[in-house]
């Protein structure tokens, strides 16, 4: 049981939401100060990415740590439970957050900032950082209203024409989604009579109703699905993604999906692991069709911007895949095996794999795989929007008819993207690719080869993608005559950055992309452990209720 | 009584979605309105309704004395009512902006942000 003296090391739990809510009050008090802004946000994200890492240090030292709001006792307090999942996506969420925010300070405005930039995104990131710590069922559908009402502030700074079209799509699409979300936290209500997560974990294994918890999971399923942007609920992504300013579209494309998965994660997988084997096969299909409408529609956009909206939904879809991942012969998944002979031997590679790693079934390396992919993604879609915006700004434009010739004037600048383009392709040596092995290596194991061949098969159009993106706009010479482009002329007019700071977000955000390539053994360590933590949540529950139980 | 509620839920759920698969934002602000309150009422109705007494502790007592109705729907309902209030309000101002500035209030005609004809890109150099 939780007792009623914390140790001071335990308001960690609560730190990274409790520091983003105070700067972001803070920042709105100096609202009209706004060269002050820059020397307040920069110190509290560097503090929000210092208490993630403390944070991430204590759980992989002592296990999942608990706290009850107002000392109210399990089930009937929130309860903030931090798990190595949740401690991992927080820490990465405030390290791009760090990088988002030096990027910002040249590329945003002083009106921008006048109209709330830096207020609304650490409100967004208290959104997503409690979305990522709480450990009860209805505060996750607060904490995903309050980082949506900062991704509106965001979304339309700047009130451009584009901007307003695409935030009525996103706002109408986000509201429904979130809607659906509470329609089912209702059922769930109903059911349980609780909305503690460990509880229902504990509770849900002996629940009977087996037809009304598939009802709940297939509601979660959309309703997360439709976060994450997963086909065929993904068409609010290409259609604003790419409106707002290019930093706020790095954070969107880097986390706002990804919270999506993260509550798919810990609400089907770990509450509902039998319904959760059911849907599966439906799971596969998503995936693999996700993962197929990004790739080729990134092969048809001519803006850079829009193109990269695709990989975003191409890395859902490479996501998904892992989440599709359950143990062979489960009965699910079973209108993706190829042939029987086929099943047979992977069946004999998987028996043999669990024989060698006591508690390493397929299930557990595609969620590791899951996770490990979405740590990369989160990284490379912010470096890739941030270095995008760079280009656009010297370019001009983000029209790939219109760049080119940044090879020769800016060589670190493409240097640095050509290592993002292949990450995101997954390709050695960088981060992309060792997620991808462990997904294919998975799938193959979990009898679904076809999903397997789809996730090569992506990573080789989105190669294409990315291979059209360095030869137009960096390794081509610049077109004689640009054409006129009056819809991008926003970016002429906002002039060229100082090479050193555009350039020291995407250094840090490089530095992890190699470091996860060349060495990827840490990473995966603290992937199995939050994957182990989500097949066996019993570590989870006995943080809030105590170990005995 | 809770079946009377249940069925008040699904008319409303039906209205609700009738006006938000409409293509003129007007109709949709209505259908999200009609949807958060039929969720509210879902809520309400997942706590179970009972005709006891409110859930008041008497002084000195550890717990409430006799059988209480279940305090906790109402302080579910009271937070969803105040946010989707609050994202209401923004989505009308919104609604109202996107109309002054883009001229229409019909989504298919909203394609500033994808234009219609974009043309592949180029292929070659």
């Amino acid at each position: 049981m939780v007792h009623g003296a914390y140790q001071a090391a335990d308001f960690l739990v609560v730190a990274p939401v409790a520091l983003c809510l105070l700067f972001g009050a803070g920042l709105l008090m100096i609202r009209k100060r706004v060269d002050w802004h820059p020397f307040v946000a920069i110190p509290g994200f560097c503090l929000l990415f210092a208490a993630d890492v403390l944070l991430l240090l204590k759980v992989a030292a002592d296990g999942p740590r608990t706290m009850m709001m107002g000392d109210w006792q399990p089930p009937f307090g929130i309860a903030f439970t931090v798990d190595m999942l949740g401690a991992l996506f927080v820490t990465t969420a405030g390290f791009v957050a760090l990088a988002s925010s030096i990027y910002a300070t040249f590329s945003i405005s002083r009106t921008e900032r006048r109209y709330g930039f830096f207020p609304f995104l650490f409100l967004m990131m208290g959104g997503v950082s409690g979305a990522f710590l709480t450990g009860d069922v209805f505060n996750l559908y607060v904490w995903f209203e309050v980082l949506l009402i900062g991704s509106f502030g965001l979304l339309i700074l700047g009130s451009e024409h584009e901007q307003l079209d695409g935030a009525t799509k996103y706002c109408f699409l986000n509201l429904v989604a979130t809607t659906l979300f509470l329609v089912t936290t209702g059922y769930l209500y109903g059911l349980f009579g609780t909305l503690n997560m460990a509880d229902i974990a504990e509770k849900a294994g002996r629940f009977e109703n087996d037809g009304a918890l598939l009802t709940i999971a297939v509601l979660y399923l959309v309703a997360f699905g439709m976060k994450a942007a997963a086909f065929p609920l993904n068409f609010w992504l290409p259609a604003s993604y790419h409106t707002p300013r290019f930093v706020v579209s790095a954070l969107f494309a880097g986390l706002l999906t990804k919270v999506g998965v993260y509550a798919l994660i810990r609400v089907l997988l770990m509450l509902f692991p039998p319904q959760h084997a059911d849907l599966a096969t439906l799971i596969a299909w998503v995936a693999a069709l996700t993962m197929l409408v990004g790739a080729f529609g990134a092969l048809a956009q001519s803006d850079l911007r829009r193109l990269l909206n695709y990989f975003v939904i191409a890395g859902i879809g490479t996501i998904f895949a892992g989440l599709a991942l359950t143990e062979p012969g489960g009965g699910a998944a079973a209108g993706m095996v190829a042939t029987s002979a086929g099943a047979a031997a992977t069946d004999a590679a998987a028996g043999e794999a669990a024989a060698l790693l006591p508690g390493s079934t397929s299930q557990v390396v595609g969620l590791s795989g899951a996770v490990f992919y979405a740590v990369h993604s989160i990284m490379v879609m912010t470096a890739l929007y941030l270095a995008a915006g760079t280009a656009a700004r010297i370019a001009g434009s983000s029209s790939l008819r219109v760049m080119g010739g940044l090879w020769r004037s800016r060589p670190a600048l493409a240097a640095l993207m050509l290592v993002f383009l292949l990450a995101v392709s997954g390709l050695p040596p960088f981060s992309g690719f060792w997620p991808k092995v462990i997904l294919v290596r998975g799938a193959f194991q979990a009898g679904l080869p076809v999903l397997g061949a789809i996730i090569l098969l992506t990573g080789f159009l989105m190669t294409v993608a990315s291979a059209r993106v360095f030869a137009l706009a960096f390794w081509r010479n610049a077109p004689a005559a640009p054409e006129a482009d009056a819809e991008n002329a926003v970016f002429r007019a906002e002039g060229e950055p100082a090479p050193l700071v555009s350039l020291l977000p995407l250094l840090m955000l490089a530095v992890f992309v190699v470091a996860a390539g060349i060495l990827p053994q840490w990473l995966t360590e603290l992937t199995d452990v939050a994957a182990r933590g989500i097949v066996d949540p019993a570590a989870y529950v006995g943080s809030v209720f105590g170990g005995g139980s | 009584m809770e079946t009377v509620l249940s069925l008040v839920v699904g008319c409303l759920f039906a209205v609700s979605l009738y006006l938000i698969l409409s293509k003129h934002i007007i109709r949709m602000l209505l259908g999200v309105v009609l949807l958060s309150n039929a969720v509210n009422i879902l809520i309400f109705n997942a706590g179970r309704i009972t005709s006891v007494a409110p859930p008041l502790v008497p002084e000195g007592a550890e717990a409430p004395l006799s059988d209480v109705a279940n305090p906790l729907p109402q302080a579910l309902i009271l937070t969803a009512i105040v946010i989707s209030f609050s994202f209401f309000a923004f989505l009308l101002v919104l609604a109202y902006r996107a109309y002054q500035d883009l001229g229409t209030d019909d989504t298919d005609q909203m394609r500033v942000a994808e234009p219609e004809e974009d043309g592949p890109p180029p292929l070659g150099y």
